[in-house]
């Protein structure tokens, strides 16, 4: 995928690039509100990575103005200011999702390649599918290999999250915003533990894994 | 001198001059008209006066002729406080009456006197007429008898010129003393004001200067300076309060952050001294990545304290439902306390409107179970989240009990500060912040965060006020 970074850091901005070559996307960089602007306007990009402050054109305003012309390219807001209060104004300005800095690179990651797959539908699907676990949204019931497993309805929103984005990295942070709506970081493994407690759930008694851990990152739902 | 000027350079000493003078104005207009018109009154009195008795007496004429009208003129003069008579012959001789000297010219035409004359009258020295300071005035009316004689009948003017001049005296007085009056107020209390305003300068100066413990000067008379002495007070407070958490951070981070980073340091040193076929560079490096991840928290930790210290978002504060925060934090932390030995319960029942920050909240509940995990642990523990309504004191009590060792009375304040660990808990991993987070979101809230005996154990109370929705 293509991405464009609006950053005015310019290390910062090549290490995203750098890295972004390395996961196999192609990354252009803007330095400035303005450049950022007339890049982004072109349409050519599939997502966009969008620092809150910048000289000449703030990024919020940025995104705005982009929306007005209905330019719908998903963004993601960087932010020093990670506060409830920012974290709304950021959303409410047309950013897609927000991220304060500093953030860990497989945490940006994850954010954009799950606003990616946003782009491209998956949310109206009724039946998720990995492997031999089903998910039914309807009747919300959850069968592996024609075995019906129960589970808490916190638990059935967190296999919901994870098998919506199967196939992707999904991050601690992201569970806990989407699944918890809470947006601050827990302090402990919180979030692993119900992890753990699911995956002994849906894989007890079945040979292959499919709740798989990503070191340093997340965990990733996969056949 | 200088000083002396500066007292006429104030608001309140040009209000005062300027309403002296307009007083002053007003009160000379007074004097003048006041007696100009009591003067004129007593002037024409006198007139209407004299001109009965004239009428009176040409009656007295008509009917009984010059003789009898000289003899009761005669009479009349004699009679104590009598009006003033005179008869003269042609040639201006005195022939009878209490007059005994005129101004010359007083008796060449008939009728009114068009102005005050001076006169004699018996019993006073002739000479006084030559002297018009001294000698009395007053109006007549001259009659001219067929053969020449003149009659003059008159009327002191003694009275109304007194009068006029007592009246004159009375308001030229209280006019001094007015005058000296508002001169002596306009002064002390230009004055007064001028040395309170100077102390507050000074004080402030003080604490411009860097010295953030002076304060402004309050009396005991709770006036517009002690008002506003009083909320800059305040208001110096505030700043002071929020300069030492900047200082204290800082002190803090200068300390505490210290160690990490050093570790840090050392591990990428010994990585790199080390032989390369035997070092594993990706297992260094992601500790290393962890340990940064850690110093991160800890800042953002920091910042967020400051940050709803100094109140930044009041106006995010919602409606919100206590029993539904503490629902939703101990379903998230259940499976950890579980996996601790221990068993959380949660016997908070709702609803319980407040006003607050779910976020905030949440994340403040967060921070006690943790610490409860951490500190409060024994085997088959028991965490208790409880909550009750204090209706006399308007709160909401929300309680995090644990029954593990609990924290020394003498420590119950102290551990609220930043970096604050106690001894016992060096050990256990952490920053020493949390509770810190906790105070300053229960600050925000207008609340209070208490640490209490769980008996055993500790149990930390946060108490928000009663919503009043």
């Amino acid at each position: 995928m293509k991405v464009l970074i609006i950053e005015d850091d310019v290390e910062a901005a090549a290490y995203l690039r750098k890295a972004m070559d390395e996961a196999g996307h192609t990354a252009d960089v803007a330095h400035n509100g303005d450049d950022g602007f007339a890049m982004a306007d072109t349409g050519v990009y599939d997502a966009l990575v969008v620092d809150r402050m910048l000289p000449k054109r703030d990024g919020l305003s940025v995104i705005s103005a982009l929306r007005a012309k209905g330019d719908m390219t998903p963004a993601l807001v960087l932010s020093a200011l990670g506060e409830v209060d920012d974290r709304v104004t950021g959303l409410r300005a047309g950013g897609d999702d927000y991220l304060t800095k500093p953030y860990a690179f497989s945490e940006l990651l994850a954010r954009l390649e799950v606003l990616l797959r946003r782009q491209n539908g998956g949310e109206q699907e009724t039946r998720y599918q990995v492997g031999d676990l089903v998910l039914n949204r309807l009747s919300h019931e959850v069968k592996r290999a024609d075995q019906a497993i129960v589970l808490q309805p916190r638990e059935y929103r967190l296999l919901e999250y994870l098998m919506r984005h199967s196939g992707q990295v999904v991050t601690r942070t992201m569970l806990l915003e989407n699944v918890w709506d809470y947006h601050f970081d827990p302090q402990t493994n919180v979030i692993d533990v119900h992890i753990s407690r699911l995956r002994s759930k849906i894989e007890k008694g079945f040979d292959r894994p499919l709740l798989h851990t990503i070191r340093g990152a997340g965990y990733m739902m996969r056949d | 001198m200088k000083r002396f000027l500066a007292v006429f350079n104030t608001t309140a000493a040009r209000l005062s001059s300027l309403y002296l003078i307009l007083f002053t104005a007003c009160a000379v207009f007074l004097v003048f008209y006041m007696t100009g018109s009591a003067e004129r009154l007593l002037v024409r009195e006198t007139r209407n006066a004299v001109a009965e008795e004239v009428l009176d007496l040409g009656q007295v004429y008509r009917r009984n002729g010059l003789r009898v009208l000289v003899r009761e003129i005669d009479r009349r003069s004699r009679r104590p406080g009598a009006n003033l008579y005179m008869i003269a012959d042609n040639t201006g001789r005195i022939l009878s009456g209490n007059v005994i000297a005129l101004q010359p010219g007083v008796l060449d035409n008939e009728g009114w006197t068009t102005t005050p004359f001076v006169y004699a009258r018996f019993g006073d020295e002739v000479d006084v007429i030559d002297d018009p300071e001294k000698a009395p005035h007053a109006l007549a009316q001259v009659i001219v008898v067929n053969n020449g004689m003149r009659i003059l009948v008159g009327r002191d003017l003694g009275e109304p010129q007194r009068f006029r001049e007592i009246v004159r005296q009375a308001l030229i007085t209280a006019l001094g003393v007015m005058a000296a009056g508002g001169f002596l107020i306009w002064f002390f209390v230009g004055r007064r004001a001028l040395q309170r305003i100077d102390r507050v300068s000074a004080a402030s100066a003080r604490i411009v200067a860097g010295d953030l413990s002076g304060r402004l000067p309050v009396t005991d008379a709770n006036d517009e300076f002690d008002r506003l002495s009083a909320s800059l007070n305040t208001m110096i407070e505030r700043i002071s309060k929020l300069n030492d958490g900047l200082r204290d951070v800082s002190d803090s981070i200068a300390h505490d952050l210290k160690t990490p980073l050093t570790r840090l340091r050392n591990r990428a040193e010994a990585a790199l001294s080390g032989s390369a076929e035997g070092t594993d560079y990706r297992a260094v490096l992601e500790d290393m990545i962890g340990e940064a991840d850690q110093l991160i928290k800890v800042f953002n930790a920091l910042l967020l304290i400051s940050r709803v210290e100094a109140g930044f978002s009041k106006q995010t504060l919602d409606q919100v439902d206590l029993a539904a925060i503490a629902g939703e934090v101990s379903e998230l932390y259940e499976p950890l306390v579980e996996d601790a030995g221990m068993t959380l319960v949660n016997a908070v029942e709702g609803p319980l409107p407040i006003a607050g920050n779910r976020e905030l909240i949440g994340q403040a509940v967060t921070n006690l179970i943790d610490n409860a995990i951490k500190y409060g642990a024994k085997p088959e523990g028991r965490i208790v989240l409880s909550a009750e309504r204090d209706a006399a004191r308007r709160t909401v009590r929300l309680a995090v009990a644990d029954d593990g060792p609990g924290v020394p009375d003498a420590d119950k304040e102290r551990v609220k500060g930043r970096f604050v660990r106690l001894d016992e808990s060096r050990s256990k991993p952490g920053s020493g912040l949390g509770l810190s987070l906790v105070s300053a979101i229960m600050g925000l809230h207008g609340g209070e965060l208490t640490l209490e005996d769980g008996d055993p154990g500790l149990k930390v109370v946060l108490s928000f006020p009663l919503s009043t929705a």
